[in-house]
Formats: structure tokens, C-alpha cells, sequence
């Protein structure tokens, strides 16, 4: 296990210089934006890795709903934890690019707004699990999730669907990005889902160990009147 | 302000935010490991 994660770090810190270096240098220069577009590679993988975690967090609950299983509990709270964290990034490299790009910092644009109640909804997951003392705070905090999760869709398609001053596609119906560019943005991807998988991994094992002590110190404060 | 200092902008603010998480969670690790050595002790 300790070596599993030892090289997962290892392979995380190559992934993440080589596509630091390809995002910086490798990548070729946009025409008309020139070489603030570079911010994109770290905008749309943190995107991605958010909205994946947001999933894996709606799956978790749905389980822990259906079978109330400490590990898919876990597993919601660390995804949900890690995907704020990346939605965050969204969040702050997206008005630096569009500070010179459109010229302003924000816009209530459908996607802007979306993705800021995006991050608003599992912040207050987070908040709830952080400081509710009640015996229900999986459950409750299970269905705000699945409840949030409705809101991932309508941001990725939200583009398709609406116009907005957001950029369209760049891949798949409609998308013309540069295959170069294409092959940077999916390297910054997987470097970001291995630092995501790292960051998780970590989080996991720690909530374990929290929730092991918490177990111990309330059978030592049962066992305690006795002594 | 040269478009480029956007650039550096938003890949420097990205680190601190991942940067300021793993505080935290490092910070949550030493108060475990306080809490189970104080275990261990009583």
C-alpha cells in the first residue's frame, strides 16, 4: 500500500512538470489570444477533475442511501472535499483569463453563474458535515448531494444549450482544437486526475484514522466510570 | 498589465490552493496522531 502511494507521488511530480512544461513551452500559441490561452490547460483539466469528483461523490451517496455503508460515506466526503478544492482553481483561473480576454473579471453568464452555485452547493455539503452534531448528517448530507449533482450536467452542457459569452466546445460536435493542443490539454488532464487520485487516497485513509480514533476515545468514555 | 502576467497569474494561484488543502490536511494528521498517542497513554 505504502509503495503503491510512494510511486503514484512520484509519477504525479513527472506528470505534473512534463505538463507544466507542455502547457508553458510545448503547447503552440493561440492566434488571436495569444499567450494567455495557456491558462486554459489548467482551467478545463481542473474543470474535468471537479466534475468527475462531484460524480463519484453523487454515486457514493446513492450508495451509502441504498446500503449505508461507512466507505461510500467516506468516499462522498473526500470527493466532495478534493472536487471543491479543483472547482475552486475553476473558479480563480477563469477571471484572470478573462480579465484580458473579455476585458472584465466576471459576467453572470448561465455557465459563470452555474458553476459558482456549483461550488456554493458542495461548500455547504462540506459545511454540513463540518458542524451538523446530528446522528443524521450522512444521510442528509447524502441527498444534498444527490440533489447538487443535478447542477453538473447543466454546467458541461450548458454551452450546448444556451448563449453565453463562455467559450463553446473546443472538442467533440463543433470543437476545432489544434491536435497539439489537444494532446497538452489531455497530458495537464491526467496529471491532474493522478494529483486528484493522490490528494484522495490521502484523504481516505486519513478519515479512517479519524473515524478509528473517534470510535476508540467513546469506548474509553463508556469504560471510564468503571475504573 | 502585459497579458502574460495573466498567464503567470492564474498558474501561481493554482498552487497555493492545492498548497493551502494539503495544510490542512497535514494539520489534521498531527492532531490524529495527538489524540492516538494520548489513547495509547490513558
Amino acid at each position: 500500500m505504502k509503495r503503491g502511494f510512494s510511486i503514484l507521488a512520484v509519477v504525479t511530480a513527472l506528470l505534473l512538470s512534463f505538463a507544466l512544461y507542455e502547457a508553458l513551452i510545448g503547447a503552440p500559441t493561440e492566434r488571436t489570444m495569444g499567450d494567455v490561452q495557456r491558462i486554459f490547460y489548467y482551467h478545463v483539466p481542473s474543470a474535468w477533475t471537479a466534475f468527475l469528483l462531484f460524480l463519484i461523490n453523487f454515486v457514493a451517496s446513492v450508495v451509502y442511501l441504498v446500503r449505508r455503508s461507512a466507505e461510500a460515506d467516506i468516499v462522498a466526503l473526500v470527493s466532495a472535499e478534493v472536487g471543491v478544492v479543483f472547482c475552486t482553481v475553476v473558479l480563480i483561473t477563469g477571471p484572470i483569463w478573462a480579465r484580458p480576454v473579455w476585458g472584465i473579471w466576471w459576467t453572470w453568464d448561465i455557465r459563470l453563474t452555474l458553476t459558482l452555485v456549483l461550488w456554493l452547493i458542495y461548500v455547504s455539503y462540506l459545511v454540513l458535515r463540518r458542524f451538523s452534531t446530528s446522528s443524521q448528517t450522512s444521510l442528509l448530507a447524502a441527498v444534498l448531494a444527490v440533489f447538487g449533482a443535478l447542477d453538473v450536467p447543466l454546467v458541461y452542457f450548458s454551452i450546448w444549450f444556451f448563449r453565453t459569452q463562455h467559450p463553446s466546445p473546443v472538442m467533440g460536435d463543433g470543437g476545432s482544437l489544434d491536435p497539439r493542443m489537444l494532446h497538452v490539454l489531455l497530458i495537464n488532464w491526467a496529471a491532474f486526475l493522478c494529483l486528484a487520485w493522490l490528494v484522495c487516497w490521502t484523504r481516505y485513509r486519513l478519515e479512517v484514522l479519524k473515524r478509528e480514533v473517534e470510535e476508540a476515545q467513546a469506548m474509553e468514555s463508556l469504560l471510564e466510570p468503571t475504573r | 498589465m502585459n497579458p502574460v502576467h495573466y498567464l503567470y497569474a492564474a498558474y501561481v494561484a493554482t498552487w497555493p490552493i492545492h498548497g493551502a488543502y494539503l495544510t490542512i490536511l497535514w494539520r489534521k494528521y498531527s492532531r490524529i496522531r495527538r489524540e492516538m498517542a494520548k489513547l495509547k497513554r490513558s
